[in-house]
């Protein structure tokens, strides 16, 4: 076959650019029509449902587990304990040994002898549907000898505190320090609290949170001989894949993972699941297929939680305002194991807390502390939201120490945009914004003189209606990456990301990523890079994901690193496509490869642009492989892995406007915008959709959502009624915008988009309800901003209570309708 | 186990059920409905809602058997024609169009809630979809593109009434209107 010269083709135009259009998404047909693959979808023949009994103590001995009349139940196949399951189970993994002495009990998939937090599997039953699966778990006797319960991190941190594990000596998994002094990057920090004029300490709680995907987690492991097929609602097959091997002894190259359409994860599916190690071994030992899927009862209570920490922080400031000095103190909730990243979650946020702003000297030191309740891990954003809260909240507070507008001490303090590429005394290197435009853009969107001086009115009127306004100036580290740094801090794995491109006979595309999506569009995201790069149509892109056996590597999508690092993958193989196709069309035109010029998805001779061939026709041209170059494979497929050199930062100011009904504690958001710089936008759509969902999850934090356990470490959040994940009715209308500087650290440009709302809008919505009420004497108010919270924070003063209602939600259960706050006050 | 005769997504079924049987396992087990799908257990996420004789109903506080003489549509039936030559619903197109979705598990409850919503109140101002789905929790969007789908696809319904004529479609904020982009 040879190339033609085709008149027609000498005026045509190029295809219009890709990058940059608000495309509509190609995931969504199938996802409006109900014509998805949850995995909770799948029947097997013969398959078998797995149901677990979890224990209903907090930390407690397993003195008598009887199974003999439960395996007589109707339609059960079997049924297993930890002590039948002993010998195989392994030990779930935890990748990231934060400090070399870092204690780690180990986690069985299910207890053998002891329970340690409520929801701990303590056996399975297995059955030929899912109802006589749960109902032969009633059948289960089983005995605890009960163990002192410790619930408190603080408390658990005390010497002679009971302990959760009797391997250790103390509650205490690991104390990581940094300290810029002795990293190099900063002064001595105590010091510079010695020679500044104001210092302002204060103590911040960052609650339990449940990352709360709306698809249950699901798995189904079907055997075939000596290999393995597990379905799972995971966001990271390839992870998986690897920790399941090295768990359960199956050979990887004998395990393949799929993650078909996935509702959801946040962080939250971003872990090994018990349930998907005790599927794979109970189906090993069957020869059948199992699967199981969660109740939401069942997802709130032992899928991981996130957040979790007491703050300790301190800040020196000269009186005019210029920062001299950053200390932090944490303790983190590691709850009762150490999962897949637990302990590197504040490890990771360790390098957030001097945000923006030119600390000379930093000193973070970090506890992770072993309690009672269900592992943390990580959860949207991961150790940078906690840390842009207590940087950006205690900004406030130094304002207010200061008597400077809070606006006006974040100027004098953050890096200038001429400053750029700036390295933090936390050792980051940053690499392109400029915080001063994206505020005076927040601002304007907000219109925000016109809300200042209706603040102004209401207090001077005494209005019961009182205004506040916040600020959250932010920058964080994503598209997590580079390797070499993550194994200067212990993490397990690299931050890589793989691609590949294969060109097929009839000129379509199909796009291999290692980044797996669980609603974050890249199967148009990444149709849009690579028309641009091979100039083909965007509908003529196939984007194949989440399946070990088609891609083959990858490190998934976590921490805003899939554009970024899992793009730049595909932007690299894109370019192997178009060199390797190159050599092909310049032998079909014969013609010297470095005379063609590559536009709009053609290969010309230079200055003849009339005459050509496609890169769709080489790929048919290859495939009939009649007539190529000596030495060329006959394919142009391609494949590329991408390991940036720097995180990327994108950045943003938050501005939320708040009403708080001084009568009644009510706290309503009034008006919010936010300007984001997240580098070169891709899909402006796909961008600002991510913004929105980030914002109701960060809001949600501040106002809504905490995961309570009772004095027994019982969940008392248990489900939806009294976890108050927010309903469209309790969020308001998002203002958002953009300023755009490239990230330097990859081809695209990209610097992640995914955390930015969650990590800014937290302490945005804090600081705005402490403006709001801070003249009647309230200092803070600890989250979730509970009508009976502030209520109280108001009207007898202090911070509201650290549980204002021991045990239960202080809206009593109740949604945030206003009928719901006389409830609350009683 | 009771028999029951229902029609779902214009079909006839005749099938024995145990009397516990919720219909949203009955519809996603038994007849393989799987669009249909379950968030929770106490009926607060709204992910499993379908139409029962017209009416928006969370399919997870329903018995299998209370559906016996019923018409049940599922997401899989509010596309008209079949196949690729299927015309999606308005409010289905329109949550393609708003992005008002994106993991989309929460979408075909929330698309069967939006529709009821939309028969009720055929010109919801933004407050009242707020208040019209509540019932249905989203993860993902932050629900600002789920209202604006909503409103969108309302306009488009009204602008079909032709024997209305002083329908006017509402006013649509568009995504590209709001977000405001400055370069640098």
């Amino acid at each position: 076959m040879t190339a033609v010269e085709d008149p027609a083709a000498a005026v045509d135009l190029p295809p219009a650019k890709e990058v940059g259009q608000a495309r509509r998404r190609k995931e969504d047909a199938r996802l409006i029509t109900g014509k998805t693959t949850w995995t909770d979808n799948m029947v097997l023949p013969g398959m078998l449902h797995l149901a677990v009994l979890r224990s209903p103590v907090a930390h407690g001995r397993i003195t008598h587990l009887d199974v003999s009349a439960a395996k007589e139940r109707p339609n059960v196949v079997a049924v297993y304990t930890g002590a039948d399951l002993a010998e195989e189970q392994g030990s779930l993994p935890c990748a990231w040994p934060v400090t070399p002495d870092m204690v780690n009990p180990g986690h069985p998939s299910i207890a053998v002898e002891q329970v340690n937090h409520v929801g701990e599997a303590v056996a399975v039953v297995v059955a030929r549907s899912r109802t006589a699966a749960a109902d032969a778990l009633e059948a289960i006797d089983v005995d605890y000898e009960p163990l002192p319960v410790v619930l408190d991190m603080e408390q658990a941190v005390q010497e002679g505190s009971p302990l959760v594990h009797d391997s250790t000596s103390s509650n205490t998994s690991y104390h990581f320090v940094f300290d810029a002094g002795e990293a190099g990057t900063g002064t001595d920090t105590d010091q510079a609290f010695a020679d500044a004029d104001v210092t302002v300490s204060r103590r911040f709680v960052q609650q339990r949170l449940i990352p709360a995907f709306m698809e249950p987690r699901s798995v189904v492991v079907q055997p075939a001989g000596d290999n393995y097929t597990m379905w799972s609602a995971t966001q990271i097959p390839h992870i998986l894949r690897v920790m399941a091997a090295m768990v359960t002894g199956i050979p990887e190259h004998k395990l393949r993972v799929i993650a078909p359409d996935v509702g959801g994860g946040f962080g939250g599916k971003l872990q090994v699941n018990p349930e998907e190690i005790l599927c794979l071994l109970i189906a090993r030992r069957l020869g059948k297929p199992v699967k199981w899927t969660e109740t939401r009862g069942e997802s709130l209570m032992t899928a991981h939680h996130g957040r979790d920490q007491v703050q300790f922080i301190d800040v020196a400031a000269d009186r005019d305002g210029t920062v001299r000095g950053l200390r932090v103190r944490l303790l983190a909730d590691m709850g009762a194991y150490l999962r897949l990243i637990t302990p590197g979650v504040p490890a990771l946020g360790a390098f957030m807390f001097p945000g923006i702003y030119k600390f000379p000297a930093y000193r973070f030191e970090c506890d992770g502390v072993f309690t009672n309740k269900v592992p943390t891990d990580a959860y949207r954003g991961a150790g940078r939201p906690e840390a842009t809260f207590a940087i950006e909240r205690i900004m406030d507070e130094l304002a207010v120490e200061l008597g400077m507008d809070p606006l006006e001490l974040r100027r004098k303090n953050w890096i200038g945009a001429e400053e750029f590429p700036f390295t933090t005394v936390a050792g980051l290197e940053y690499d392109s914004g400029d915080y001063h435009q994206a505020t005076e853009a927040a601002l304007e969107l907000l219109g925000y003189d016109e809300l200042r001086a209706e603040q102004q009115r209401r207090r001077e009127s005494g209005d019961p209606v009182q205004l506040g306004i916040g600020f959250s100036t932010f920058t964080e580290m994503c598209g997590l990456a580079p390797s070499r740094v993550l194994g200067s801090l212990a993490f397990g794995a690299g931050g890589w990301e793989q691609a590949s491109i294969r060109m097929l006979p009839t000129g379509k595309v199909e796009v291999v990523t290692g980044s797996t999506p669980h609603g974050q569009g890249h199967e148009t995201a990444w149709s849009q890079i690579v028309a641009d790069q091979l100039g083909v149509p965007f509908e003529d892109v196939e984007v194949l994901h989440g399946d070990t056996a088609i891609s083959s590597r990858g490190l998934d999508t976590y921490g805003s690193r899939s554009l970024v690092v899992g793009g730049t993958a595909v932007v690299k193989a894109a370019e192997k496509v178009v060199e390797k196709a190159r050599v092909i069309a310049a032998h079909l035109l014969e013609a010297n490869a470095d005379d063609l010029e590559f536009t709009g998805g053609k290969f010309s001779v230079r200055g003849t642009p009339g005459a050509g061939v496609g890169i769709q026709e080489v790929a048919l041209a290859i495939f009939a492989a009649h007539d190529y170059p000596e030495g060329i494979e006959p394919s142009i497929d391609a494949e590329a892995t991408f390991d940036p050199e720097n995180f990327s930062f994108p950045h943003g100011t938050h501005i939320c406007a708040m009403e708080i009904d001084t009568e009644t504690g009510f706290a309503k958001i009034r008006k919010y915008a936010c300007v984001d710089d997240v580098g070169t936008i891709v899909n402006p759509l796909i961008v600002e959709g991510q913004v929105h969902g980030g914002l109701a999850q960060g809001i949600a934090q501040a106002m809504y959502e905490e995961a309570i356990y009772d004095a027994e470490g019982n969940l008392t959040t248990g489900s939806f009624v009294d976890y108050l994940v927010p309903a469209a009715s309790d969020l308001p209308h998002f203002d958002t915008g953009n300023t755009v500087h490239a990230a330097t650290s990859n081809p695209l440009g990209a610097k992640g988009v995914g955390e930015a709302g969650c990590i800014a809008s937290t302490p945005a919505v804090v600081n705005a309800a402490l403006d709001a009420v801070r003249h009647l004497g309230v200092t803070d108010i600890r989250m979730p901003l509970t009508p009976e919270r502030v209520w109280r924070a108001i009207h007898a003063g202090g911070d509201g209570g650290d549980r204002a209602a021991e045990g239960s939600n202080a809206y009593g259960g109740a949604r945030t309708t206003e009928s719901g706050i006389e409830e609350a006050q009683q | 186990m009771t028999q029951i005769n229902v029609r779902v997504d214009g079909a006839s079924y005749t099938d024995d059920v145990e009397p516990r049987t919720l219909l949203v396992h009955y519809l996603r087990e038994q007849l393989g409905k799987v669009g249909t799908v379950v968030g929770c257990d106490t009926s607060n996420c709204g992910a499993c809602t379908v139409h029962l004789d017209g009416q928006a109903v969370k399919s997870c506080t329903v018995f299998a058997v209370q559906a016996d003489g019923c018409q049940v549509t599922t997401i899989e039936g509010v596309a008209t024609g079949e196949g690729d030559g299927a015309t999606l619903h308005p409010v289905q197109r329109a949550f393609h169009e708003m992005h008002g979705l994106q993991c989309g598990f929460c979408t075909p409850g929330m698309i069967m809630a939006s529709i009821d919503l939309l028969k009720e109140n055929p010109d919801p101002s933004d407050e009242e979809v707020r208040e019209g789905i509540e019932g249905n929790l989203c993860r993902c969007t932050g629900y600002q593109n789920i209202v604006r789908a909503v409103r969108q696809a309302a306009a488009e319904m009204n602008g079909k009434a032709a024997d209305d004529p002083q329908a006017e479609p509402a006013a649509v904020d568009t995504a590209a209107a709001e977000h405001v982009a400055v370069q640098a």
